[in-house]
């Protein structure tokens, strides 16, 4: 621990030092403040804030460069055991981005992402609009909603399998008792729909607690002028609610692409990838390779384009969004 | 018209609870009767489950164990987090929207990707099958995330309190922590939430990292529904128990939920 005042550079001093005379002010709330020059964007020019960043670079960087090195290095390197490593240049690469199983699980990865975006984006905000803004019934539902969201992923994945199971789960035993042929062990499609379905019942509500969020910062004057100028409920919508819900919507959907591009463990526990490979995402087909086969070469290799691909469309999509938003 | 807008979000709930309802009516029955017999609600109620997650170490362990790393991971992500969001939020520095953008990539990094090179990392330095080395581990989604949020939140205090208390004499530390932290508290839970949630919540990477002695709920879970066959009454009494503390904290934060998910940023 360093003790107090060790840091005293920090303190943006001197200008207001001179303006109160070189004396510490009387009481800590002053009625007038001085006036200043700041920055373009309010924040002060000061190198030793690196000091007070230093403890989180240290804690991500030990986390994230050792680990990504040592993927680096696999990914460029053939073995046979005992640790001996020969180097093989970019092959494991062209072998991964050649391959059509990779290609595959990517389809399914993006398909997958397609449609739990279109599905909880809409279905989030037209739950947000519906719900009460305040009050007890708000509280009620906020509370409720965001259970899903701290059940431990297994759990949700052993949930949706007793809840779907043909013979004794309850939405199995229903939709085969109204005559459906439902069994979503054997069933692909089965097995898509219930794996969609337990993405929707996990994460719309943090779609929707986000747009609540954007909604419940609306001040209540917008909707009376809204209902002086005699406007419609879609254009309510669409020229108040949807422009101030936009900035957290833009988490909204980064967060869920980005997440559902990484699930793994909720469609393990419920398919384990089956039946044959048609659950299998990008996730569950790299810990196959790398932690199953101890692939290490073309598992690292893998493991490298898939984070890039996270990044690359991460980086497009926030950069149009915001270049949009700019204009 | 507009008195039906309440059934929207009442399906909705209704729908979220009808899993929670069947994972509860299965952990009051016995495995027979799972087997045997389809019922909406348990003809012989028992605690038999219950009674046996609670007495058997390997079980209630394992509930410790993952309450000790989410624990650690959440006082130690909120700590390392708060001066550097106040870094960001106040100061410019040489490089610092490369790091920020830096760390926000952290966040983006599949834990699939990780899992090997942890395993290796965390044997290498000896802390392999420890609480601390989960809790550690967890900190490359949660620094990231924590800092957002908190720089979030500290950017709506205004600058006239820092700039007040500097004139008044406050040295950094002494405002930082006695004034400063209580002014954004809310933030702080709210982070503190956030951290709790994610890491109570990964599977992949506690799992990695632990064999015996440290073993998380979630793998004990996953180890029994494999071994042991269909014991599904134990399975879903031990589902139902993680949905305990994740409900608690949802108690404690409930006025800060809409802010907090909106991370500051509203």
């Amino acid at each position: 621990m360093r003790e107090p005042g060790a840091l005293p550079e920090l303190q943006p001093g001197p200008p207001e030092a001179g303006q109160a005379g070189g004396r510490p002010a009387p009481s800590a709330i002053r009625s007038e403040a001085p006036p200043r020059r700041a920055p373009a964007d309010g924040r002060t020019p000061n190198a030793r804030a690196w000091w007070l960043v230093a403890p989180v670079v240290a804690l991500v960087a030990f986390n994230a460069i050792v680990p990504l090195m040592t993927v680096v290095n696999y990914s460029v390197q053939e073995t046979f055991g005992d640790n001996v490593f020969f180097f093989e240049g970019m092959k494991w690469f062209r072998e991964v981005l050649g391959s059509s199983r990779f290609h595959q699980a990517l389809q399914r990865q993006l398909l997958f992402t397609g449609i739990i975006l279109l599905i909880e984006v809409p279905l989030g905000v037209a739950i947000a609009l519906a719900m009460p803004r305040r009050g007890f019934w708000a509280s009620v539902c906020l509370v409720l909603m965001a259970m899903p969201l701290l059940i431990p992923w297994n759990v949700v994945g052993a949930m949706w399998n007793l809840l779907a199971l043909p013979d004794i789960g309850l939405l199995g035993r229903t939709l085969n008792g109204m005559g459906f042929d439902y069994n979503y062990t054997r069933q692909p499609l089965a097995a898509w729909a219930t794996m969609v379905g337990m993405d929707v019942w996990h994460w719309t509500s943090l779609v929707v607690l986000l747009a609540y969020a954007g909604l419940s910062a609306i001040p209540e004057a917008y909707y009376q002028a809204a209902r002086i100028d005699g406007a419609s409920s879609w254009a309510v919508f669409r020229h108040i609610q949807l422009p101030k819900m936009k900035r957290v919507l833009l988490i909204a959907v980064l967060l869920r692409f980005m997440d559902s591009f990484m699930i793994y463990t909720e469609p393990v526990v419920l398919t384990g990838g089956g039946p044959g490979n048609a659950t299998t995402l990008l996730s569950i087909d790299l810990v196959k390779i790398a932690l199953g086969q101890f692939d290490l070469g073309p598992g690292a290799a893998m493991s490298l384009v898939y984070f890039l691909i996270i990044l690359l469309l991460s980086w497009i999509y926030y950069t149009v969004m915001t270049r949009d938003g700019g204009q | 018209m507009r008195r039906l807008t309440w059934l929207v979000p009442a399906l909705y709930v209704l729908f979220l609870l009808v899993p929670i309802y069947w994972l509860l009516n299965m952990s009051f029955k016995s495995t027979n009767e799972i087997l045997g017999s389809f019922t909406l609600f348990p003809r012989e109620f028992t605690l038999a489950n219950y009674r046996k997650i609670l007495t058997d170490p390997t079980w209630y362990g394992g509930y410790l164990n993952s309450l000790g790393y989410v624990l650690m991971n959440t006082v130690l992500s909120v700590a390392t987090a708060l001066p550097a969001a106040y870094a960001f939020s106040r100061y410019r520095f040489l490089g610092d929207k490369h790091l920020f953008f830096w760390l926000l990539t952290n966040r983006m990094a599949p834990p699939a990707v990780f899992a090997l090179p942890f395993f290796q990392l965390y044997s290498a330095i000896g802390l392999f099958d420890t609480k601390v080395a989960v809790a550690l581990a967890h900190t490359l989604f949660n620094v990231p995330l924590a800092v957002w949020i908190l720089e979030g939140f500290m950017s709506s205090v205004p600058k006239e309190l820092d700039e007040t208390a500097f004139v008044d004499g406050y040295p950094f530390w002494r405002f930082f922590g006695r004034i400063f932290v209580p002014t954004i508290a809310s933030g702080i839970g709210v982070a503190a939430f956030f951290c709790f949630m994610f890491s109570w919540v990964e599977l992949l990477l506690a799992k990695t990292l632990t064999s015996v002695n440290a073993k998380p709920i979630v793998a004990t879970m996953t180890r029994t529904a494999s071994t042991s066959g269909y014991e599904l009454g134990l399975l879903a009494a031990a589902g139902a128990l993680t949905i305990v503390p994740g409900a608690l904290v949802i108690y404690f934060v409930r006025n800060y939920i809409a802010k907090g998910f909106a991370l500051g940023r509203v």
